[in-house]
C-alpha cells in the first residue's frame, strides 16, 4: 500500500482543497483530532430546511485526511441530515476511490467522524 | 574487514547481514530496509536459536526445583544477570533486576523508591525531551505527594539548555530523571556531569538508557548513575525483558513493587519478610527465557564491541546528515554534529505530512516511524505535531541511507506543486 493511494485526484484535493475556510454563519461546527498523527479537522455546516446548504472546513494533517475532508465536503452539500446519518466507512472509501490499510484508515475516516459529531450537535442547538 | 573473536579477518557486513533472517525478506518485491531500531531492533539467529533450544532442552521454572532441569534454568538465568552486570559495569550482580522493559523499570523506581523519599514540596527535575515513560511515573508520584515537577529545556539545536542549571540548583532537586539519548533528537546528554551536579546538591539521578545501552559503551560506575533502565528488545533481545540497575545501598532500602511468589523469604499467616536482592523485586515466574536470550544478545554485541557499534552508527549518522540535507524542503531536528548524536534522525519535509512520508517509503521497502514517538511535549516545543524518524543499528549500511535519500527525493517530486 503506497503510491496507489496518492492518486492524482487525491493530491489535487490536498493541494487545492474545496470549501476550505470557516463559515461565519455556520449552524454547527465541530473539531476533532487523530491524536497519534496530529491531524486536526473542523467542519462548519450551515443547515437550512433540514439540509446542508453550506459547508466549510479548516484543518491540518496528512494528504489522506485533508483530501478526504475536501472530497466529502463536496458530496454533502444539499444532503439531508437523515442521509448524513446513514453514511458509513464504505461510502468514504468509495468517494475517495482508495482503500488504505489499517494503519492509514483512521486518516481518511477523520472527515466522517467530524461530520457525524457535528450533525449530532444539531439535536442540541 | 574486521577481526572476529578468533582473530580472523572477516567481512563484517556480510557476517552480520547473514545473522538477521528478517533482513532477507522482500517487501513488495523490494529488499527490506529496516530503519526503525529505535522502536525495536531486529534479532540475530543466535538469539532466536537460544530461545528455541532452551524451551526444547532445559525448560523448567527457575529457583524452585531441585532437579537437573531446574538447576540448568536457574544457572542460565543467573548467568545472564552476570553478563548484564559486566556489560554495564555494575559492581554487584544483585544490582541487576529483571523487569519487562524500560517502562516497567521506571515505574518501579518512581513507585517504590519515589514514594519513599519524595515529600510534600520536594522538587523533581525532568527534561522536555523525555519519553512519556520517563514523564508520567514521576508526574503521578508528584501529584500524590504534592511535589513539584520542573523541566530542563532545550536549545535551538536540540541540546539540553544547561544554562538553566544555575536556577535549578537553588531548588535542590531530589531527583533528576533524564534520558541518556533522546529517542527523537538523537542528542547524547552529558550524564556524567549531570550526575556530579545533582549529587553535589544531595539529589539522585535516574538514567533512561533505553537508547544508549544498545548503542554505545555505558558504564554505570563511570557515569555514577544511581539508577539505569533499559529494554532488551531494543538491543537484539526479545520483547518482554528489561533491566533495572540500581545502586545496592538504594535497592536494599527500597520496598518491593510487586509482591507474591519468589520475592519472599518467609510467609506466615500473619506476616512476611522479603527475599534478598535482586529477587525481592522479581515477583512471580520471571521471563527467564527472555533473560537468557538477552544474555545471548549481549554476547553478540560484545563480539562486535560496543566501541565498534558506536563508531559504526556515528559514521552512518554523519553520512546520513550529509545526504539527507540535499533533499529539498527537509528539516532535521537535533544537533547536526555527529559527536553528540546517536543513530537517530528525525525530520520533516515541507508540504508532506510524516505519515505520508512513512506510507510512501514503505512502498520502497523502507521502514521508518512517523508520529510523536511517545514524546508529545517535545513535539509541542519543536512546533510540529509529528516527525518522521529514521534510526540505525549494526545491520544498517550506507546503501540503506542512499535508498532512503532516493525515495525521499521521489516523494518530494510527487508533492512539488
Ligand atoms: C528513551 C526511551 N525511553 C523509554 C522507552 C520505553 O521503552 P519500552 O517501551 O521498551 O518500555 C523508549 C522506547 O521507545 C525510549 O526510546
Amino acid at each position: 500500500m503506497g503510491y496507489e493511494l496518492y492518486l492524482e485526484h487525491i493530491l489535487d484535493h490536498y493541494r487545492n482543497p474545496r470549501n476550505y475556510g470557516k463559515l461565519d454563519d455556520a449552524t454547527v461546527k465541530h473539531t476533532d483530532t487523530n491524536i497519534p498523527c496530529g491531524d486536526e479537522l473542523t467542519y462548519y455546516l450551515k443547515i437550512e430546511d433540514n439540509k446542508i446548504s453550506k459547508v466549510g472546513f479548516i484543518g491540518q494533517g496528512c494528504v489522506l485526511s485533508m483530501a478526504s475532508a475536501s472530497i466529502l465536503s463536496e458530496k454533502i452539500k444539499n444532503m439531508e441530515i437523515d442521509e448524513i446519518n446513514k453514511l458509513d466507512e464504505e461510502y468514504i472509501y468509495n468517494i475517495l476511490g482508495i482503500r488504505p490499510g489499517p494503519a492509514r484508515s483512521k486518516c481518511v475516516l477523520l472527515s466522517l467522524k467530524v461530520l457525524k459529531k457535528a450533525v449530532e450537535k444539531l439535536d442540541r442547538v | 574487514m574486521y577481526p572476529d573473536v578468533w582473530g580472523r579477518e572477516i567481512d563484517i557486513k556480510k557476517e552480520i547481514l547473514k545473522d538477521f533472517p528478517i533482513l532477507g525478506r522482500k517487501i513488495g518485491g523490494k529488499r527490506l530496509i529496516y530503519l526503525d531500531s529505535t522502536a525495536t531492533s531486529q534479532k540475530p539467529i543466535q538469539v532466536l536459536d537460544v530461545i528455541y533450544e532452551f524451551y526444547s532442552r532445559s525448560n523448567s521454572n527457575v529457583h524452585r526445583g531441585i532437579y537437573k532441569l531446574s538447576e540448568e534454568s536457574t544457572e542460565a538465568y543467573e548467568k545472564s544477570r552476570e553478563k548484564i552486570k559486566k556489560f554495564i559495569g555494575a559492581r554487584d550482580k544483585r544490582e541487576i533486576i529483571f523487569t519487562r522493559n524500560a517502562t516497567e523499570s521506571l515505574n518501579l523506581i518512581a513507585y517504590s523508591w519515589g514514594s519513599q523519599i519524595i515529600r510534600k514540596g520536594d522538587n523533581i527535575l525532568l527534561t522536555v525531551m523525555e519519553h512519556h515513560s520517563n514523564l508520567l511515573p514521576w508526574r503521578r508520584i508528584a501529584r500524590e505527594k504534592k511535589a513539584n515537577i520542573h523541566y530542563i529545556g532545550i536549545t535551538k539545536d536540540g541540546r539540553l539548555d544547561l544554562s538553566e542549571l544555575d536556577n535549578y540548583s537553588k531548588l535542590e532537586p531530589k531527583i533528576l530523571a533524564i534520558t541518556h539519548v533522546s529517542n527523537v533528537l538523537g542528542t547524547i546528554n552529558p550524564i556524567k556531569d549531570l550526575a556530579k551536579w545533582i549529587h553535589d546538591l544531595g539529589g539522585f539521578i535516574v538514567v533512561d538508557g533505553a537508547q544508549s545501552v544498545p548503542h554505545m559503551p555505558v558504564d554505570v560506575n563511570d557515569l555514577d548513575a544511581d539508577f539505569l533502565v533499559f529494554s532488551g528488545h531494543k538491543m537484539l533481545g526479545p520483547t518482554g525483558i528489561g533491566v533495572l540497575y540500581g545502586k545496592f545501598e538504594i535497592l536494599d532500602e527500597m520496598e518491593p513493587f510487586l509482591v507474591g511468589g519468589e520475592m519472599i523469604s518467609r510467609v506466615t499467616l500473619k506476616d512476611e519478610s522479603w527475599n534478598e536482592l535482586p529477587w525481592k523485586f522479581e515477583a512471580g515466574t520471571p521471563n527467564y527465557v527472555g533473560a537468557i536470550a538477552l544474555g545471548m544478545a549481549i554476547d553478540y554485541l560484545n563480539a562486535l564491541g560496543m566501541d565498534w557499534v558506536y563508531n559504526h552508527e556515528r559514521r552512518l549518522v554523519r553520512y546520513a546528515l550529509d545526504k539527507l540535507l540535499d533533499v529539498p524542503g527537509i528539516k532535521i531536528y537535533g544537533p547536526l554534529d555527529d559527536r553528540d548524536r546517536g543513530g537517530i534522525i528525525s525530520f520533516t519535509m515541507d508540504n508532506v505530512h510524516p505519515h505520508d512520508i512513512a506510507t510512501l517509503l514503505d512502498e520502497d521497502g523502507i521502514c521508518i516511524r512517523s508520529g510523536h514517538h511517545c514524546a508529545q511535549p517535545l513535539h509541542d516545543i519543536l512546533g510540529v505535531p509529528a516527525t518522521a524518524r529514521a534510526s540505525f543499528y549494526i545491520y544498517n549500511w550506507e546503501e540503506d541511507i542512499d535508498a532512503l535519500t532516493a525515495s525521499l527525493m521521489k516523494i518530494h517530486k510527487l508533492f512539488a506543486i
